[in-house]
């Protein structure tokens, strides 16, 4: 086994040689270097926050005009806002942060962006090289912290390598399956100079090729397999947003006139208001999609990943169908479910090439099945007049919208009334911490997209849990005139916790019920000079929204009573398996 | 590591050609102890092209774990080829040094042991030899094996380096 001794490392700079041999090159300080290739990039807006590792990039960007840099609060809300502002855009979010606790604030942002691919470029800082090791004040080993949660990392220890591995982190988060890339930077690397190379923003990276186009004969055998179908089911995931290929997907559905399941993460991959969406699945998906998915006998999965929340118990999961899975990342295929057709290739790609050869199978009977799921199964919505349901609030801010809003949420039971009644029909307009469920994501993600499309409603819809873990960044959202509308369902109590304990431990409430001790978000709002609005009626909850909709330059709180003892339904009980899966409180016999 | 109910699974050879760094070595290690694979040994060192190095793991699995360790190791960006050599014609060789005690046979026993395991007394002290033998891992087990009655003082093995072996036809030069 080799040592650290015995790995050749590159010779630092000597600058004074650099500056001999070319007298005439300009030199740049590392900052300078940093910050124009991330211009050359494309990036125009970073997310950050200052401290003593990265005062040398702080200097440089106080003169610089080129990258507007919003100054969060806290790194990780700063890491889930560059996060929302990538899965608003498809562009890479950047992330700035100091060394030590700058850099360990922004893991959980990291991981969030790694469980659902998100393409994101974290440059923290780092002690000089000098005293790397050496328990300096502020020194955390963030390439060792990060390994597990990023796609690649770096430290980089040779000013004149900077350009190249800020280039080539872009271009590994932004390629194959998108995810998380770290650059440590050393302090001393920001104050060295050396000329600028302006290298091709199109890396060469030999052991880094994915596949893009999907093998010939397993697309045939695709296109066969849909063809002779008696009862087929697209399933798509967060691959087909990821992979921009929402407009393939829709019309490789609609030819074939299959019917579309989407996950969590899918939303918006596939218009809602087309006859062939079944909406979303899984856990608290709708009770036809989850049957669809039990009695299918074709299905293809796009670009989705098998998550334990889509497929519940896993010899309950969909037994009877012949599989087809097409993702960019070989390791996702047959890791969950085996597979009959692994087809390992772009979404983009691969989808017309199967529409191309694929003709419409013939499955009037499987659709009048569907049809009569639909009519028996619908999704509930509570009807109250002097109380609001949490899915009638829901139901209320997509007609208030239009459904054309972008919409931002936390983690929890809000999270899954959005997913259910918020009537999705545009991509990248759903924003969600699906893999790692992270609660406190929603508002700063929710900035993060307002920044990127100041001209979009976007709505976080929150709740009293979620929103407290990163509330704090109404200082930026006033800061910057941000104009996210905070749709905070507040139940007064963790919902989606306090269901479980409900329905699996005998109502034994353990520390999930803030009750009277939740602070007053109104007057939270206001101290933060943020306009605050409360709701505690549907007539007042009517008026709040269209109150709160009608601002577009600065972020609105609406503190919104719902009812408390709401569960989110239908429910897969952990375990289960899909087709089990119960719609109310009397069938979960609680 | 150490799972006693999986030593059952079948071992695997895996020859990985990568960037000789320590970042790409950790996100390697990573894989089995973030995931739970088997992992029975390792070799990391610079292969002939500069930059680069060659890992041999040895591992233990069926078919579609090994087929998961393959997949995990391409997503690691700066690992060029996989090649699993459980199923191909290898060359794989380990070498070992045993410190045995000759307290209760004397040394004249060991030695005509170690002969017949064409391996090499590199040390030799009033109570102790040393034997170096170079083998497959099978062979290195069956050595240790025999001489584990004397008192194995001390022991280390490097684990398996192994290469393709450039005649796929049958051979036998073990």
């Amino acid at each position: 086994m080799s040592t650290a001794d015995n790995i050749p490392q590159k010779p630092v700079l000597q600058t004074v040689i650099m500056h001999n041999a070319e007298a005439d090159a300009q030199l740049y300080s590392g900052s300078e270097i940093l910050l124009k290739t991330l211009v050359d990039l494309g990036v125009d807006t970073i997310f950050g926050y200052p401290g003593g590792a990265v005062l040398p990039i702080y200097d440089t960007l106080f003169s610089n005009n080129d990258i507007r840099h919003i100054l969060i609060r806290h790194e990780q809300a700063g890491t889930h806002a560059a996060d929302g502002y990538s899965r608003a855009t498809g562009k890479p979010g950047v992330v700035l942060a100091t060394s030590g606790p700058g850099g360990t604030n922004t893991v959980t942002g990291i991981a969030t962006a790694m469980m659902d691919s998100i393409p994101l470029v974290v440059l923290s800082g780092q002690v000089p090289t000098s005293v790397i090791g050496n328990d300096a004040f502020q020194e955390a080993d963030i390439v060792g912290i990060t390994r597990p949660i990023t796609k690649q990392n770096y430290l980089v220890r040779d000013v004149n390598n900077l350009e190249h591995v800020l280039k080539e982190a872009f271009h590994i988060a932004t390629h194959g399956r998108p995810g998380p890339v770290l650059v440590d930077l050393p302090k001393d690397m920001l104050n060295t100079k050396t000329k600028y190379a302006g290298l091709d923003n199109n890396v060469d990276i030999p052991s880094f090729k994915p596949t893009l186009y999907g093998h010939h004969p397993q697309i045939t055998k695709a296109a066969e397999m849909l063809s002779n179908a008696k009862k087929p089911l697209i399933y798509v995931g967060g691959g087909a947003i990821l992979g921009n290929a929402w407009e393939e997907v829709t019309a490789f559905a609609e030819h074939l006139n299959i019917p579309v399941t989407t996950t969590l993460m899918g939303l918006g991959a596939f218009p809602e208001s087309k006859p062939q969406s079944l909406g979303m699945l899984g856990m608290h998906g709708t009770w036809y999609a989850n049957m669809a998915m039990t009695e299918c006998d074709v299905l293809i999965a796009v670009g989705a990943r098998f998550d334990d929340r889509v497929t519940g118990r896993l010899n309950g999961f969909s037994q009877n169908s012949r599989k087809i899975h097409i993702d960019i990342d070989p390791s996702c295929i047959g890791k969950n479910v085996d597979v009959e057709v692994p087809i390992v290739g772009d979404v983009k790609h691969v989808i017309p090439a199967i529409n191309k050869l694929a003709t419409p199978p013939k499955i009037d009977e499987w659709w009048a099945t569907i049809h009569k799921w639909q009519r028996e199964h619908p999704l509930v919505v509570p009807k109250a007049v002097d109380k609001i349901y949490p899915q009638h609030m829901v139901k209320m801010i997509s007609e208030v919208t239009n459904g054309n809003a972008i919409v931002v949420t936390d983690v929890g039971q809000h999270q899954m009334w959005a997913a259910q009644h918020y009537h999705f029909n545009h991509p990248r307009s759903w924003i969600s911490s699906g893999g790692l469920g992270t609660m406190g994501y929603g508002f700063p993600a929710a900035m993060g997209a307002a920044i990127a499309y100041p001209d979009r409603d976007v709505v976080c819809i929150t709740g009293d849990g979620g929103f407290q873990m990163s509330s704090y960044e109404l200082a930026t959202a006033v800061e910057y005139k941000i104009p996210v509308k905070i749709a905070l369902m507040n139940n007064n109590c963790l919902g989606m916790v306090r269901q479980w304990q409900q329905l699996f431990y005998e109502k034994r409430y353990s520390y999930s019920v803030f009750g009277s001790n939740n602070p007053d978000f109104v007057k939270m709002a206001e101290s933060y000079g943020c306009l605050g609005l409360r709701a505690e009626n549907p007539e007042q909850l009517k008026s709040v929204l269209e109150q709160a909709m009608a601002i577009k330059d600065a972020p609105v709180l609406m503190d919104i009573r719902v009812v408390e003892e709401e569960n989110c339904y239908p429910m897969v009980p952990s375990g289960a398996a899909l087709f089990e899966m119960v719609e109310s409180d009397e069938e979960a016999g609680k | 590591m150490s799972n006693p109910v999986s030593v059952k699974q079948p071992k695997h050879t895996l020859s990985v050609l990568v960037k000789h760094n320590l970042n790409t070595l950790s996100r390697i290690i990573g894989i089995f102890s973030s995931k739970g694979f088997e992992l029975d040994s390792v070799t990391f060192a610079a292969e002939a092209e500069p930059g680069m190095a060659r890992m041999t793991i040895t591992t233990r699995g069926d078919e579609k774990t090994v087929e998961q360790i393959n997949k995990l190791l391409y997503n690691v960006v700066d690992v060029l080829k996989v090649i699993n050599l459980t199923h191909k014609k290898s060359i794989e060789r380990e070498l070992a040094i045993v410190k045995v005690s000759t307290v209760k046979s004397g040394r004249p026993e060991i030695m005509l042991i170690a002969q017949a395991f064409q391996a090499k007394v590199i040390d030799i002290t009033s109570d102790k030899l040393a034997l170096e033998v170079t083998g497959n891992s099978d062979k290195v087990d069956a050595m240790i094996e025999v001489l584990k009655p004397y008192g194995i003082v001390a022991m280390s093995r490097t684990g398996s380096v192994a290469l393709k072996r450039e005649f796929q036809g049958a051979v036998n030069i073990n």
